[in-house]
């Protein structure tokens, strides 16, 4: 089979990336131009720059991403973009630039969720990995349980009724007076902390669900951080810290494993923002060590908001025979596994 | 007029009777701290207006879409630090657009809110009551059947 270079592009929320892939997991190049280093640049925020501008950096994003590949834009066999779930005009920006990009090169165009692409960063990191599998994935947005059937076959098993893991992370952080964006941290404050200083609520649902719920968590720990108050008792935010990130963790390890053992699979993946914490990783190699299951995780950079999981996307669909027309337009709640 | 709920079940179901008396246009503007409850209002809000989905929170995504009797445009503009933002995620075509709008942490984009806008503010009275302050120029029906 001839080699096939896919351009893949995102632009699904705060971040504006540009890749380019070949046959499907190599990185030739992975170009992501993040708001949040942007805020750090400027020691704040800055009106100018807060702003989602991706339409201002996007076509430098995508050069970047040619030249730093070191092919040239007809090189292209395959463009993707994501094209849900997100903010429409975010989603629209890139969609419009890889279906222009595409027509222009008279090449296959592929719309990709990006929550499925979150999983397929998975197949970049690493190479060996096939499915079936089972997918944890936990960011900002999103806190999903994913049976993985075969390359571009999804199935939900559960997911957040309410918050996010992430949103919960970044909520605490808030009632606590630590930075944007909580997840790290939390997970850097919690390493001081003892986990098993306050007992925090594990919210579990019904027995036979693969559901989240993090909003009675959030709620309960702002109740204890008001009681403290009132009664004048200093806070300690480490145990706090600590104590809430082992109730989210706690839930999140028990029902994944449960789930790889439920699909009878032996492998279980983690993926999206959520994936780089340090405290869920470790927990996860523990407890999946102990039920003989092994355990897939991308490296940092592929965790984020990143244009080379969604061009890995990409490239599954399209060798599943699958394209998509011109036609499309952005799906701000676009669910996992649904087609056109 | 204020209302006070005394768990979050009152919250929900003040909620349900709120979504019933939503129509094409209205925009709600909801105000509290962290753990107020204004999603979880939403979610009452949702169920009234014959939403099926799961109501998850708009804090990251700032924007969720939902089919009910009409379609529910649910934001959080916690993480909006320009109201310039609003415009390029497309604020007015949702404001003006085919439903009806709830926007958590409203007051942070109050210049941009239509005359017609319902505004909430909750406020906690203790772990599990609440405190409703519900002022519009709109003549509510729900509001005047809470004020018999």
């Amino acid at each position: 089979m001839n080699d096939i270079i896919t351009l893949g592009i995102e632009s699904s929320c705060d971040e504006t990336s540009a890749a380019i892939i070949l046959n499907g997991r190599e990185i030739l190049s992975n170009i992501i131009s993040s708001q949040i280093d942007i805020h750090k640049k400027f020691g704040g925020v800055v009106p100018e720059v807060a702003s989602r501008k991706h339409v201002e950096v996007i076509s430098n994003v995508i050069n970047e991403a040619v030249k730093e590949a070191n092919i040239k834009l007809n090189d292209v066999n395959l463009v993707a973009s994501t094209y849900g779930p997100g903010l429409v005009g975010a989603l629209l920006v890139g969609l419009s630039a890889a279906k222009g990009i595409a027509m222009s090169l008279n090449k296959p165009f592929i719309g990709v969720n990006h929550i499925e692409g979150h999983i397929c960063a998975n197949y970049i990191a690493h190479k060996e990995l096939e499915p079936p599998f089972t997918c944890l994935v936990v960011s900002g947005g999103h806190t999903h349980l994913i049976y993985v059937k075969d390359y571009g076959e999804y199935e939900i098993l559960g997911r957040t009724r309410d918050d996010a893991a992430g949103e919960a992370y970044d909520k605490i952080a808030r009632a606590i007076g630590l930075g944007y964006p909580g997840g790290p941290l939390i997970d850097k404050l919690a390493k001081e902390g003892n986990k098993f200083a306050i007992e925090f609520p594990k919210v579990y649902l019904e027995d036979d669900s693969f559901d989240f719920s993090f909003s009675g968590l959030k709620s309960a720990v702002l109740n204890y951080l008001n009681k403290m108050n009132m009664q004048g008792q200093e806070i300690n935010k480490a145990d706090v810290a600590a104590s809430f990130q082992q109730a989210v963790i706690e839930v999140l390890v028990n029902k994944a494993v449960k789930a790889a053992k439920f699909n009878k699979t032996d492998k279980l993946c983690l993926a999206g923002g959520v994936a780089s914490n340090s405290a869920l990783r470790e927990e996860l190699v523990k407890q999946c060590r102990k039920e003989g299951i092994s355990l897939f995780y991308p490296p940092a950079v592929l965790c984020t908001d990143n244009a080379a999981m969604i061009a890995c996307c990409g490239y599954y669909e399209y060798i599943k025979g699958r394209t998509s027309a011109f036609s499309l337009n952005a799906v701000p709640s676009l669910k996992i596994g649904e087609r056109d | 007029m204020n209302i006070i709920t005394k768990s979050p079940e009152e919250t929900y179901e003040l909620g349900i009777k709120i979504g019933k008396n939503l129509i094409v246009g209205d925009v709600i503007s909801l105000n509290g701290d962290l753990g107020a409850g204004k999603t979880h209002l939403t979610k009452g809000i949702a169920e009234g207006m014959g939403v099926k989905d799961y109501i998850t929170s708009p804090t990251f995504t700032i924007v969720n879409e939902y089919c009910g009797r009409l379609p529910l445009y649910h934001f959080d503009v916690y993480r909006i630090d320009d109201i310039q933002e609003m415009y390029e995620i497309g604020f007015d075509e949702y404001l003006y657009g085919n439903g009806a709008c709830i926007i958590e942490w409203g007051n942070i984009v109050k210049e941009l809110l239509p005359s017609n806008t319902i505004y909430i503010n909750v406020y906690k009275i203790d772990d599990t009551v609440r405190e409703f302050e519900i002022k519009s120029d709109r003549n509510l029906e729900f509001l005047k059947e809470m004020r018999k």
